[in-house]
């Protein structure tokens, strides 16, 4: 049999040159069967814990109501019926709060960006003189705990402040405070912060005025960090609950995530499975499709967030 | 940081020269320009109600009347509250479960996964993937799954052990466990995901030194990994705190608070004295227990970030 550790040599990785166990270890017969059934043992928990749940809600959302009340732990659905994705598409109207969902991320997303980018411009490129004294400003909400604007937020929106209109009921309600996030101004400023100087100075020299630098040298040269706050944002405002359930009373316009419990008592458990599969599915393509950004370290910004 | 990043790029090179005129002509107004959405959006949605909250955690306010100072009498109403002790005792028990739970599945779970040889990307994606179901999403599958009826999923799984059924959800003494369950398997993989980083920092050297001694994986797991990755232990356990102390939907859409009020959170109180009154909300009320949390958070938060400043300009 051909030495284990030739194959971890060949991938070469940099950090993970070795691990926990040695080579020598892994050479030695038993210990290798032992790692080896701990690695299939944790593959099957994960399988069945991570996966599971979604797996089961997948196969439930298309079979009959009786058939998962009766049975629900059946591994294999007694049909194949994807009419319930239709009827609650149709008859529950999750067409409407799903496209009210992507209309409230969309949104959120661009105002996030707007004030993310412009702002960690103008902090870590223009730098006015007080920008160090903004800069601490901002910093500052990242102490402040999201529960404690709850309220304040609330009436802020109700009655927004100069302005006497409320936004209760619009999507602006949404849309405008989700661009107050600190940790993205910070993220995105310390980006900037990074860029190479003379670029910038070159720039300059070839008469560049500061909106042409934004919009055609720093922006283009920031995609992966705006990816990531982007990819963040849309994920944070398709999870987000608490917030809109204050701000958007009117069923018409209520995301998913507040449409849903509502919808329960109302409705059939096949259709209503279903629609909690749809409200499921545009996030876990993102993960898929970005999973580098996810786990590699962004975990982190996302706890923070929360 | 290196000399370029202390002066502004576009700065003017004689800054005595410089005129209200030239500042506004020259690119005062284009900083400002750029600064105008962080301005408004900041102030008006976050340093604003900051301040507000303060403010009206001693006044009275409904939206109703003009509002009246009334000095700290808010923070007594809430402190003689009996459901305030309740929704305290409940929040730290919930930490206190989180806590065991949510604690050692992740570190185990990532120790083994970084020593995988094959499939690491699919261990860490099964880990991950819970985190991205929208929270709501997750409450109401987990509540079919907490079914109390024999015939209900977690129950029938029992049931084929030879065990249960449990009431679950509609248990005063089993509620809070449950909602734990749940949000333990919809956060763990983000600390999984964290503890992979932090494990691939820890040198190589290390555990040849370790080997050259005759350690056994055990004992490099005890004297190698584990004081390694301390300081992002340490660092999790208060993102943690942080995050449990601010638990809402959970309680909210399991259980509203019941049975018996033995879920009813800090924040589940907030939302009720603001949101659930049938006088008015008591928005006073509401911001000086939000007042009260935010200060107790405050400590952590601050030794968070005094903790990973520390780091960061270490490394």
């Amino acid at each position: 049999m051909k030495p284990p550790f030739y194959k971890s040599a060949q991938r070469g990785a940099p950090q993970a040159e070795r691990g926990l166990v040695s080579a020598a270890e892994w050479r030695q017969r038993r210990m290798r069967w032992t790692l080896r059934s701990i690695h299939g043992l944790t593959l099957v928990f994960l399988l069945i814990f991570g996966l599971g749940p979604l797996l089961w809600l997948a196969k439930a959302s298309i079979t009959p109501t009786q058939d998962t009340i009766r049975t629900p732990m059946a591994l294999w659905p007694n049909g194949f019926d994807l009419g319930y994705f239709a009827r609650a598409w149709t008859q529950t109207h999750i067409d409407r709060y799903f496209l009210n969902t992507v209309w409230i991320a969309a949104g959120s997303w661009f105002v996030q960006i707007l004030v993310a980018t412009t702002g960690g411009y103008a902090l870590s490129v223009l730098r006015p003189r007080f920008a160090r004294l903004l800069t601490g400003l901002v910093l500052a909400t990242l102490f402040v705990p999201s529960i404690v604007l709850l309220v304040p937020l609330y009436l802020t929106v109700v009655d927004v402040p100069l302005f006497h209109v409320t936004m209760i009921d619009t999507f602006w309600a949404v849309w405008l405070p989700a661009g107050a996030s600190a940790f993205n101004v910070i993220l995105i400023k310390r980006f900037f912060d990074n860029l190479p100087r003379e670029i910038f100075e070159a720039a300059q020299v070839d008469g560049a005025g500061p909106f042409r630098l934004f919009w055609s040298i720093v922006l283009p040269m920031s995609r992966p960090i705006v990816g990531v706050v982007s990819v963040f944002a849309v994920i944070g405002t398709w999870k987000d609950f608490l917030w809109p359930l204050l701000v958007l009373r009117n069923p018409n316009i209520q995301p998913l995530s507040v449409r849903l419990p509502t919808l329960q008592p109302t409705t059939e458990l096949d259709i209503f499975l279903a629609a909690l599969a749809i409200a499921t599915l545009i996030p876990i393509v993102l993960f898929l499709v970005f999973q580098r950004m996810f786990l590699s370290g962004g975990a982190l910004s996302g706890a923070i967030k929360g | 940081m290196s000399s370029w990043a202390e002066t502004p790029v576009l700065a003017r090179t004689a800054r005595s020269r410089r005129t209200l005129r030239t500042w506004v002509t020259r690119d005062g107004l284009s900083t400002l320009a750029f600064l105008l959405p962080l301005l408004v959006i900041f102030g008006v949605f976050s340093w604003f109600p900051i301040g507000r909250a303060i403010v009206m955690s001693v006044q009275e306010t409904n939206l109703v009347s003009v509002p009246t100072f009334v000095g700290l009498d808010n923070f007594g109403a809430v402190l003689a509250d009996p459901l305030f002790g309740r929704a305290v005792a409940n929040t730290a028990y919930f930490a206190f479960l989180a806590l065991i739970f949510g604690f050692p599945i992740p570190i185990v779970l990532a120790v083994v996964m970084s020593e995988a040889r094959r499939f690491k990307g699919l261990y860490s994606a099964l880990a991950y993937l819970p985190v991205v179901v929208p929270p709501v999403v997750s409450v109401l599958l987990w509540r079919f799954f907490f079914d109390a009826r024999p015939a209900g999923v977690f129950n029938s799984i029992l049931g084929a052990l030879g065990l249960g059924p449990l009431p679950w959800l509609q248990n005063a003494g089993s509620a809070m466990p449950s909602i734990v369950l749940e949000a333990t398997w919809a956060g763990a993989g983000a600390t999984v995901i964290i503890y992979l980083a932090a494990l691939l920092s820890v040198p190589p050297e290390l555990y040849d030194a370790a080997d050259v001694d005759g350690a056994s994986i055990w004992q490099k797991i005890r004297h190698v990994t584990l004081p390694h990755l301390r300081g992002v232990l340490f660092l999790t356990l208060i993102l943690q705190l942080i995050a449990t102390a601010q638990l809402f939907t959970e309680p909210f859409l399991f259980t509203g608070g019941g049975p018996a009020n033995s879920t009813i959170t800090v924040l589940l109180l907030i939302y009720h004295y603001a949101f659930q009154n049938s006088l008015g909300g008591d928005y006073g009320m509401a911001a000086a227990l939000s007042v009260m949390l935010a200060a107790f958070l405050g400590v952590f938060t601050a030794i968070y970030f005094w903790l990973t400043r520390s780091w960061s300009t270490s490394s």
